[in-house]
């Protein structure tokens, strides 16, 4: 290693994890982290990021190497090991009670000073308090976990292992649920904890934002380390060269934009949450045959009820929906996708994917009653396995093993098999939402390519998704969507983020309560 | 399928090995006492069709319950389905043992069984479906009900005639269920092993199966695809329903030949541990159901020939399978975090 092990902290070496099946996740890994450093951690999905902050954290063994933290060789057999030994892991799922306050989480699963009482809530309300204004990291102890915006979540999640004493701390994908202007808060903050002498590993498949925080930046590609940079001395193109292993070209959506008869329109759509709150008022939206219709906005603004309205799957109470012309308003999922409706669901475990079932299965799950899969009600195993080894072929979905389970696809190759099947029936409306969360690059462009051959088909393209740069390449217009609303309408070429961003945040710009 | 065997099967014997223990130390050689076990359930043709006997509702039942679980029901009113099936194909037997003859009267029985267990179950069905009321809790409450309709109406207005005991008059010769001849090898026997290949062809071959499994995987995503999870959870509801009728119309029409009161032995609820040793495919259900049935045989033998008390052979059995659960459990436990 390039670095001086002088200033190490923590010291992999030859990190090696290879998983049942013979994946060799992570392969002979040599990485310091130092004092006071902001480490990224870049590379594709299914590089090996995860499974090495894995080890780190106690949450896996590895098969060989060493960790040395503080020049002293270490072994955690847990995470509640590594956190004694001073760190601390943001997951990408916020690891969080939904209905406790943020100070009940802070005192989860900690020993109380009082037992059998619980920690004294006022105190644990003031450290919070004290912890929260040293860091700008603004949070009120008092308030629900699910009252809270995704960012304030992380927020709380920080704190959790500021609070636990962390030294280290690893944070998985941060700036993926985040506005642009949220995101810009975050890197300030953990800019902050490293001058403050913390040290932190930024896990990451974003190019920018790496290169704007990080002071190393270590990449990974199929589970090896392939290089490890100081960010000062680097370039986005040579860190995508050597995440993907060859040139990225930016996905580009420069079309004739013919625009057909509109395939899918909401008129002034009112719909619920699940807790039978307002979450869509009065949303208009028309999406025509050849145009592509991105939907950006922060998580948690509507978004998954609008993705279930127009699929079906969540009661309209105002307004109508219509698809291909006919009124789809009380239609079960079936009839929208007889209809020609192809979906992509943004859930990809809760609505998308079976995890135990093969792939093969998993393809043919929205017309397994149909022919040639079917017959008199018996399932045609053969014609199964054919169109899915068809499919996964097109899509270059791998492993390409057709009846192993979809649950241990990769992000990418998952999402690829999502998009494969609705693709397959030739939609002439496509829902496609969060089609390239947790997505590595080289998947983020087969993705996009696959959609936009289908626009090119004609269809009508309805992306929803919280990734504005993927909205903003893609889309011919864009819409915002913010508390259940359409807050602002834009061109797709015109658009700016600068632009975007305070529409996606509304006026509800979030409130200091620490200061 | 043969790994899969091995932790529950060396759980149960270090079940065995605890009863052994036990049974020791109330002043028996254990030795002794498991041989009296092993011959009181296998070790002759009558033996042998005692034990069979006692599988047939527990894989009859458990294999109901291995749809309704599949689909992630969870129906633990197969005692109150057994019950009303029971009720259902005993009273079309008195209605038509005078004048109908056995090749009419058995399949209306049995029919009218799997009716009945079915539409117990529908309530279940119904309530979850339209109210969205649990079916944990609306098939455990019915299955009091059931129990009690039972106790009424064979103190009622279907008890024997000039009879003071809880029952109904005794089933006659077309009403009962035809036997190999010279056994006691009954009908039920037969319908239960031909539907161990039949619930793997439904629930692995046909498209239904594919979507109960797939409602029972995640329903979220069954119904992303357009799948109607209404549907399916009422199939998987009154499947299982029909198949615990079934199993009390054939106990009443070829074991007991009358319905009693109490008659359901608590085949429903040990059925539930059935499907789960057998891990809820059908060919492991057939071996859970005949070992659950050796156990209960084995330990009445145990008692009778040699004084144990019953007490201890129902502590042995239970034991045994809590054992082999746990075991179970452990070793699957272990295949997923390795």
């Amino acid at each position: 290693m390039a670095g001086d092990p002088e200033g190490a902290l923590v010291e992999l070496r030859g990190i090696t994890k290879r998983f049942p099946g013979g994946t060799l996740a992570n392969d002979a890994i040599d990485l310091d982290l130092r004092r006071g450093e902001i480490l990224a951690l870049l590379g594709e999905n299914g590089a090996g990021k995860s499974t090495l902050m894995g080890v780190l954290y106690g949450l896996l063994r590895p098969d060989a190497g060493e960790i040395r933290l503080r020049g002293e060789p270490v072994r955690f057999r847990s995470p509640r090991d590594a956190i004694r030994h001073g760190l601390g892991m943001v997951h990408q799922h916020f690891m969080l009670v939904p209905t406790f306050t943020v100070a009940e989480n802070f005192v989860l699963g900690r020993p109380s000073p009082r037992w059998p009482l619980l920690e004294d809530r006022r105190a644990v309300a003031a450290r919070i308090a004290g912890l929260a204004r040293r860091h700008g990291l603004a949070v009120d102890p008092d308030a629900r976990v699910d009252r809270l915006s995704v960012g304030q979540q992380q927020r709380v999640e920080i704190l959790k292992a500021l609070y636990r004493g962390a030294e280290i701390l690893i944070l998985d994908e941060p700036t993926a649920v985040l506005t642009p202007q949220e995101a810009d808060e975050l890197l300030a903050v953990l800019r902050g904890l490293a001058a403050a002498g913390r040290s932190v590993v930024f896990i990451s498949h974003k190019l920018d934002e790496v290169l704007r925080v990080a002071d190393r930046v270590a990449v990974l590609r199929d589970g090896r380390l392939v290089a490890t940079l100081p960010a000062g001395s680097t370039s986005a193109p040579e860190l995508g060269r050597l995440m993907v292993g060859r040139e990225v070209r930016p996905s580009a959506a420069a079309r004739s934009g013919e625009r057909g008869e509109p395939r899918l329109v909401l008129e002034s759509v009112a719909a619920a949450d699940d807790r039978g709150v307002a979450a869509l008022r009065g949303v208009d939206l028309r999406v025509h045959a050849g145009d592509i219709v991105g939907l950006a906005g922060v998580d948690g603004n509507g978004q998954r009820e609008l993705e279930e309205v127009v699929a079906g799957l969540r009661p309209v109470l105002e307004g109508r929906v219509l698809l291909a012309g006919r009124d789809a308003t009380a239609a079960p999922v079936r009839e929208r996708l007889a209809a020609g409706l192809g979906y992509v669901p943004s859930d990809r475990h809760g609505r998308a994917l079976l995890r135990d079932a093969s792939l093969a299965d998993n393809l043919v799950l929205e017309r397994v009653g149909r022919s040639p899969f079917s017959r008199a009600g018996l399932l045609d195993r053969a014609a199964i396995a054919r169109h899915a080894r068809r499919l996964v072929a097109a899509f270059g979905v791998r492993p390409a093993a057709v009846d192993s389970p979809a649950g241990r696809l990769s992000g990418g190759n998952a999402q690829k098999l999502v998009l494969a099947r609705a693709l397959s029936r030739d939609p002439s409306v496509l829902l496609v939402c969060q089609p390239t969360r947790g997505v590595d690059l080289g998947a983020v462009e087969r993705l996009h390519a696959e959609i936009l051959r289908r626009l090119d088909a004609g269809a009508a393209i309805l992306l929803i998704s919280t990734e504005l740069s993927e909205v903003m390449a893609l889309a011919d217009r864009i819409l915002v969507l913010y508390e259940g609303r359409i807050a602002g309408e834009r061109a797709g070429t015109a658009a700016t983020a600068e632009e975007l961003g305070p529409l996606m945040g509304g006026r509800r710009a979030e409130p200091a309560r620490a200061a | 399928m043969i790994r899969a065997l091995v932790a529950p099967l060396a759980g149960a014997a270090v079940g065995l090995l605890i009863g052994a223990a036990i049974i020791a130390a109330s002043g028996t050689d254990p030795l002794v006492a498991y041989r009296g076990l092993v011959e009181g359930a296998l070790g002759g043709p009558r033996q042998l069709t005692e034990t069979a006997l006692k599988a047939t509702p527990l894989l009859t039942v458990g294999l109901g319950l291995t749809v309704a679980f599949r689909c992630r029901i969870w129906n633990i009113g197969a005692e109150g389905q057994y019950l009303a099936g029971a009720l259902a194909g005993t009273t079309v037997g008195l209605l038509g043992q005078a004048s109908l003859p056995a090749w009419a009267l058995v399949p209306l029985m049995l029919a009218a069984g799997l009716a009945g267990g079915a539409a117990w179950a529908g309530l279940a069905a119904w309530l979850r479906l339209r109210f969205g009321v649990s079916e944990i809790i609306a098939t455990i409450m019915l299955n009091f009900v059931a129990a009690d309709a039972v106790s009424y109406l064979t103190r009622g207005p279907l008890r024997e005639p000039g009879s003071y005991l809880p029952q109904t008059a005794r089933l006659e010769g077309p009403a009962r269920l035809p036997t190999l001849p010279g056994t006691r090898l009954h009908l039920g026997v037969l319908l239960a092993v031909v539907l161990v290949p039949a619930v793997h062809v439904l629930l692995w071959r046909t498209v239904r199966g594919f979507r109960l499994r797939a409602i029972g995987a995640a329903p979220g995503v069954a119904a992303a695809a357009g799948m109607d999870v209404a549907a399916g959870i009422a199939f998987a509801l009154l499947c299982s329903g029909a198949l615990a009728g079934l199993a009390g119309v054939v106990e009443v029409s070829a074991v007991q030949g009358r319905l009693k009161d109490g008659a359901a032995a608590d085949y429903g609820f040990a059925a539930i541990l059935v499907a789960l040793l057998g891990r809820l495919h059908p060919a492991g259900v057939l071996v859970a159901a005949f070992l659950f049935a050796v156990l209960t045989i084995g330990a009445q033998a145990m008692h009778s020939a040699l004084g144990l008390p019953v007490a201890l052979s129902q502590v042995l059995q239970v034991g045994v399978i809590l054992v082999a659960l746990v075991a179970d459990a452990l070793a699957r436990r272990r295949t997923a975090a390795g």
